[in-house]
């Protein structure tokens, strides 16, 4: 049903496919990741297409390949009830520097399928408007979903933060990871606030 | 009556107007699963809020890819653990599909009946809890002695009540029982009739319409960008549903409509459901008739299904295709695949990639929660606080399927 749909992207964009298929019933279209955004519009604007839903945005490793990572998003369309596979492939095989432009703007589901994409598997999308983690906290290490990122593998232990004002607080807190500014309270006035604050006990040889 | 702080211009009454931070969750009694939202208060007015999901990411698709492809199942159950077994069927389905093969007719009709049941819980569960939140604790009580009552036909069928681990890649892990059609009947009716007595009772409730009525409501371009399918989508009036679009299974086969909402406010996404779940009463009515009482449930293909345990008993071919199937696994052939159905909350896709070993490369599940509460940020900025509860409990936020 979407072969009319790879035949008119190829027609539009004779540089930017790299190849084609249709297994199982599923149209794949794989792209050049420098006009991933560019063929992306294409398809969501053109009235013979017309996706104006992006399913699923994920990636798949393959570490033996060059480029490593292959972004894999699923289109759909409500008008017309066709389905398309997009992919492309970025990545270097050591996995530093993995980019592919966003394409948040232009559906709003892309904004939190990047971010995960981006927490599991590391691959940066430039311009994308809020580029944190989501589903691991900010400090974990590493991208669980590479192939070579072990799965027994255990996180370190977080260490407490240190405030001004507040000595130490737990790693987490009402402004935590949020994209809007820290507010920070003062207590009273400087210098005579000392006895306001929270202060860790400190456990002293006398004491025992 | 006294003008709502939402109608007051904040300038005329020369009042500190520092914005306050509120954080909610992720334990907190009226967050479905653990969801943390932190917003910015004017007043009582949410002006910026950061919705946080993650808290309980278990690393399923991490998992998926140590095991063999059957041991994916004990996993999908675990997604949207109100209606498992759809979860169970839409990755059966998916597997199926790469492999090319089609499960006999009865197993087609045991899997939409099942299935519905699924839903029909699900659809309990979410409404009733909206009800209980607002105040209104007997409805949520009887619909959940209704759930109970799904989950007493699960438990006969499969042996577990909510986690039943029952698809299999080529069929179900067990035939019907003796009684199920007339277990099933008795059930369904029961529930038609309970939600009958809901609806009495809250659609004349004055306090119930006024706190979902144009509270919480997302326009369809809104709607469709983000991703929304389901009932979430359907409130919004746009008539998606992966049932009648591209009927997987007997559903081109069956009769039933699919509800549509007007407002799409929190009202509308209640009503769907009540109306869905009478949809899948119908659709389970059919397929009872139509489902016949003996015949293959599974594939006859061994290198798919288990042999029977005289066989691996008693003669070396089924011993050897026993120790294949455990011991490598299901061999799906290399290549990929999306195979997706409509699930409780909406389009539950997975994408799978395998190598042609017996081992899953990546396992995608598309989870339907994950986008409509993606979607939660838009729906309550510019509300109240207090309507985050309701328009949130009506979204249906599974933290399992959410945060995999």
């Amino acid at each position: 049903m979407s072969q009319a749909l790879i035949e008119l992207v190829k027609q539009s964009f004779p540089d930017a496919v790299l190849e084609s298929h249709s297994q199982l019933g599923d149209d794949t279209l794989v792209l050049a990741p420098g006009r991933w955004k560019e063929v992306c519009r294409f398809l969501k604007d053109h009235e013979q297409s017309s996706m104006n839903m992006l399913i699923d945005l994920t990636a798949v490793d393959f570490p033996n390949r060059e480029p490593r990572f292959e972004v894999v998003a699923h289109l759909y369309s409500l008008d017309r009830g066709h389905r398309l596979r997009l992919k492309t492939r970025v990545g270097d095989r050591d996995g530093e520097t993995v980019e592919l432009d966003t394409i948040a703007d232009l559906w709003g589901s892309a904004n939190w399928l990047e971010r995960e994409c981006y927490d599991l598997f590391g691959v940066t999308f430039v311009g994308h408007p809020d580029l944190r983690r989501i589903l691991l906290y900010p400090e974990f290490d590493g991208h669980p979903l590479r192939k070579d990122y072990p799965a027994e593998r255990i996180q370190p232990l977080l260490q407490y933060r240190d405030e001004p004002n507040i000595n130490k607080v737990a790693p987490f807190g009402p402004d935590e990871g949020m994209p809007f500014g820290r507010q920070t309270h003062k207590f009273g006035i400087e210098g005579e606030d000392d006895h306001l604050a929270p202060r860790p006990r400190v456990i002293t040889p006398a004491d025992n | 009556m006294e003008p709502l702080d939402q109608d007051l211009d904040a300038s005329e009454l020369e009042l500190p107007t520092e914005p306050m931070l509120l954080n909610v969750g992720p334990a907190h009694p009226a967050m479905h699963g653990t969801v943390r939202i932190v917003m910015e208060l004017s007043g009582e007015v949410i002006e910026r809020c950061d919705v946080q999901v993650g808290y309980l990411h278990r690393g399923f698709e991490k998992m998926c890819e140590r095991g063999n492809w059957t041991q994916v199942f004990p996993y999908a159950d675990r997604l949207n653990y109100v209606s498992p077994m759809l979860n169970n069927v839409g990755f059966s389905l998916a597997c199926e599909k790469l492999l090319g093969v089609t499960v006999p007719e009865r197993c087609q009709w045991y899997r939409m009946i099942l299935g519905e049941m699924a839903r029909i819980s699900d659809h309990l569960t979410c409404d009733g809890a909206m009800a209980m939140e607002l105040g209104a604790f007997t409805p949520f009580l009887w619909m959940i002695k209704c759930r109970e009552m799904v989950w007493e036909v699960m438990e006969e069928e499969t042996g577990a009540r909510m986690t039943h681990s029952f698809g299999r890649i080529g069929g179900m892990a067990a035939p019907p029982t003796d009684g199920f059609k007339d277990h099933v009947r008795a059930v369904v009716a029961h529930i038609m009739q309970v939600l009958g007595e809901v609806e009495r009772l809250l659609l004349g409730n004055r306090i119930f319409l006024d706190r979902l009525e144009n509270v919480g409501v997302i326009s369809a371009e809104d709607a469709i960008s983000l991703g929304w399918t389901g009932p979430c989508l359907r409130a919004a009036g746009v008539p998606y549903d992966v049932r009648k679009a591209h009927p997987y299974m007997k559903y081109g086969e069956v009769d039933f409509d699919v509800p549509v909402g007007t407002n799409s406010d929190s009202f509308d996404r209640f009503m769907v459901r009540i109306a869905e779940m009478r949809q899948s009463a119908r659709i389970i009515e059919q397929c009872l008739e139509r489902m016949p009482d003996s015949g293959p449930v599974n594939v006859d293909d061994p290198r798919i299904i288990l042999p029977p345990k005289n066989e691996v008993y008693n003669t070396i071919e089924g011993t050897i295709q026993h120790f294949k199937i455990v011991m490598e696994g299901v061999k799906l052939p290399a290549g990929e695949v999306y195979g997706y159905t409509e699930a409780g909350n909406g389009e539950f896709g997975f994408y799978l990639v395998s190598d042609g070993s017996g081992t899953p490369y990546r396992v995608r599940i598309r989870p339907p929660c994950f986008l409509v509460t993606a979607g939660l940020e838009r729906v309550i900025t510019g509300q109240m606080m207090a309507d985050v509860v309701p328009s949130f409990g009506s979204l249906n936020m599974i933290g399992g399927e959410c945060d995999r």
